[in-house]
């Protein structure tokens, strides 16, 4: 009983104050929201918290001790990492990057250059157009690579970086996205005001919509990035050699090496824990770009 | 030419369709007139090392005959073969592949390999006929060249057999008997799992016991998963894991590998590349194991199945066929190529001249208290049964893992396990076009 009086008592010094506390019961239904964040915090970060304490583990401990208990071999996986087949693993990363990366930029580009004219210029076939794209963002891309190295491989493009970045610039959900996002940031009554100081399409896309669009496309980019850093499918059918493929694929022919040679689980563990440190540094730099609303109250009703 | 070139078309219409082998034949015929100039091939494979070994080549018999190997490293399964057959598609798929056994009719079926019966005809004498036979596919046609052999072995824990008292089955009556034996001195220990993660293990039981699972006869396939050979080996296992004499958890878990290095599971009945596993799985008994000849279902029996092994193909969509062949040819019969497989991938050779050969000489560091490992292990693998394979394993495979892994994990009827694997099996290849004689 007295441990619960505690616990009830420690988180009330924080609340605001001019809330009176009743005895209890508004503490205690936050109680089960507050239970469920956590289970979901733990359901989530548990997995990580796996990733990162087994890539601390040479491959003697990885079976062998308890399973979160750190182990003593992190520097000697890094080695084996670095060491494996001449360093091919940072190929891979830097491949990575460059899909994601300009992938991403490009698709943010033309997601942002459609959805600002689907959602500021009325014409024909407008809607029908973004149907299709709707229809589009419920396609899953998995069905969609291998017509689409048929087609790459008609143009004899297979096995080259473009074939994995060109599928990944048009995103379906990154235009639709991009036009609800413009819909609601970009007010037309700017718009029209660009127009009446006789500023051209063009600029007042590029100096007054763009900036009001920021915190949408940023979240693009993100999407956009993550999807491509993490695609398995399509570069896996479209590449044939390793020096071009990304993390992804190159961490599963290490696990992929046949019957008679042991799958090379440390280097796997150490190779996919490095490949998520990349995706958390883009958050916590990108981040503070969601909350910069640069013009937000531009126009007053 | 001419002449050798239509029987080659003859030979390749029994297997393919019409259409398809028109095509190949006229691609065929633009390298008619041997290779003169400078040849670069494209090898899709999964060994390791292997770029090292084609180094071998490119720098010495590759460098003569002007042909230059550039080797694309994959990762193996069945989505390596989804992969080729989605490349040959849009005829793209490269020079030469590597694929396991198993997986040659599939990618015959689709006409993705080429007939170098004329190239690599003479090497057939280097392997064992049941090896050479899986790259025939039973026609006068030779699809791919042998690399590797996963003939089965049974491995058990030396120390702990003394210990217990136990002897090393020779008959899979003896086996049931050691397993109730441990069960009764060491409740908490099993003699071993029985494991639905792999389907090659079962297959490989299966083929030991003499089934064929797939046949053909006439111009239609015959199904033969559920026959009695394989029946028995379903029941066999079915009934030790239902008396709960051995264990049920599923191989290459956490806790296998736990079972194992602390000695909770005492046996394994594996193939020749166990020493590989072991080594990462239970680092803590090196040296604590010895191998055997697998268990016979009759004492006057010698006979092993096979579990993993591949081989080197020629697809059609290689415009330098004969230079391909060539190529493989020499990877798994040269033996300089074949030590540097070894030591570089470590395969075991199906050539039956470097079993015994330069890498093989010492036992696996693994297994150092055996010395004569290799020397037993290359008398083991004379003795492998013939396997058939059919056109798609791949979906057998999965339905075994499933309908298996269940009827372990419940302790249930192997039995209708098994029925369901032929009944998908057969349902998959009628969905397929196959005519399939009940």
């Amino acid at each position: 009983m007295s441990t619960l009086a505690v616990r009830e008592a420690a988180p009330a010094a924080g609340t605001t104050p001019g809330t009176t506390q009743g005895p209890g019961w508004r503490r205690r239904i936050a109680l089960v929201p507050t239970l469920t964040l956590l289970l979901g915090a733990v359901y989530t970060l548990l997995p990580v918290a796996w990733v990162v304490i087994a890539s601390t583990k040479s491959g003697h401990e990885l079976f062998s001790t308890f399973t979160f208990l750190p182990g003593t071999g992190f520097t000697g996986n890094l080695r084996d990492l670095d060491a494996y087949r001449d360093g091919v693993y940072w190929t891979w990363m830097g491949n990575s990057a460059l899909y994601a990366g300009i992938g991403a930029l490009l698709s943010t580009a033309v997601s942002a250059f459609s959805g600002y004219a689907l959602a500021t210029y009325r014409f024909k076939g407008r809607e029908t157009m973004f149907n299709v794209l709707l229809a589009g963002v419920l396609m899953p891309p998995v069905i969609l690579a291998i017509p689409q190295y048929l087609l790459l491989a008609e143009a004899g493009l297979t096995d080259s970086y473009l074939s994995v970045l060109m599928p990944q610039i048009l995103s379906p959900y990154g235009v639709y996205l991009a036009r609800i996002y413009a819909a609601a940031a970009v007010p037309d009554d700017v718009v029209e005001a660009g127009r009446m100081d006789g500023a051209s399409e063009w600029r007042i896309f590029t100096r007054i919509a763009l900036p009001m669009m920021v915190p949408g496309m940023v979240t693009v980019f993100l999407f956009q990035f993550v999807a491509i850093w993490n695609n398995f499918l399509l570069p896996f059918i479209m590449l044939s050699d390793d020096e071009k493929f990304p993390l992804t694929l190159g961490l599963y022919t290490l696990l992929e090496q046949g019957s008679n040679t042991p799958a090379l689980y440390t280097l796997v563990i150490t190779g996919a824990f490095l490949a998520v440190l990349p995706l958390i540094v883009l958050f916590l730099v990108v981040q503070r770009f969601w909350s910069l609303d640069l013009l937000s109250g531009a126009v007053k009703s | 030419m001419p002449h050798t070139k239509r029987r080659r078309l003859v030979t390749t219409a029994v297997a393919v369709s019409l259409g398809a082998t028109a095509l190949t034949a006229c691609g065929a015929g633009d390298d008619g007139k041997a290779e003169s100039g400078p040849v670069s091939l494209t090898y899709w494979t999964w060994t390791p090392g292997m770029d090292k070994v084609v180094d071998l080549w490119n720098q010495g018999p590759g460098k003569k005959a002007r042909i230059t190997v550039t080797v694309k490293k994959q990762a193996s399964g069945d989505t390596l073969i989804t992969k080729i057959l989605t490349a040959h598609k849009a005829k793209k798929a490269p020079d030469l592949v590597q694929a396991e056994y198993q997986a040659l009719p599939t990618l015959v079926s689709n006409d993705a390999l080429a007939d170098i019966s004329d190239q690599v005809g003479d090497v057939e004498g280097k392997f064992a006929e049941g090896v050479w036979q899986q790259t025939t596919l039973g026609t006068d046609a030779v699809y791919a060249v042998p690399q590797d052999i996963g003939p089965m072995m049974f491995y058990y824990r030396e120390d702990l057999f003394r210990r217990y008292g136990l002897k090393v089955p020779t008959t899979w009556e003896q086996f049931a008997e050691t397993a109730r034996l441990l069960k009764k001195k060491a409740p908490d220990k099993d003699l071993t799992t029985f494991s639905a993660n792999d389907s090659g293990l079962f297959a490989g039981l299966a083929q030991q016991a003499g089934a064929k699972w797939w046949a053909t006869s006439g111009d239609r396939w015959k199904v033969g998963i559920d026959d009695d050979a394989t029946r028995k080996v379903a029941a066999f296992w079915g009934g030790l894991v239902k008396e709960g004499v051995i264990d049920n958890q599923p191989m290459y878990t956490p806790s296998w590998n736990k079972a194992l290095d602390t000695g909770r599971q005492i046996a394994w009945v594996s193939a020749v590349w166990a020493p590989g596993t072991l080594t990462t799985a239970a680092p803590d008994t090196k040296g604590k194991w010895a191998m055997a000849p697998l268990p016979q279902w009759s004492a006057e029996q010698d006979v092993t199945g096979s579990w993993g092994g591949s081989s080197t193909a020629v697809t059609t969509d290689s415009a330098h066929k004969e230079a391909a062949a060539e190529f493989a040819a020499w990877l798994n019969t040269d033996h300089e190529a074949l030590n540097a497989l070894a030591k570089e991938g470590g395969i075991y050779p199906a050539s039956t001249s470097a079993q015994l050969s330069g890498a093989f000489s010492d036992p696996p560091a693994y297994f150092a208290n055996q010395p004569d490992f290799y020397t037993k292990a290359a008398d083991i693998a004379k003795t492998t049964a013939p396997s058939a394979w059919g056109p798609d394993v791949n979906v057998a495979y999965t339905s075994f893992k499933d309908a298996f892994g269940a009827a372990a994990k419940n302790k249930s009827d192997f039995a209708a396990a098994l029925k369901k694997m032929q009944d998908d099996t057969v349902a998959d290849m009628k969905k397929q076009g196959f005519g399939v004689a009940r």
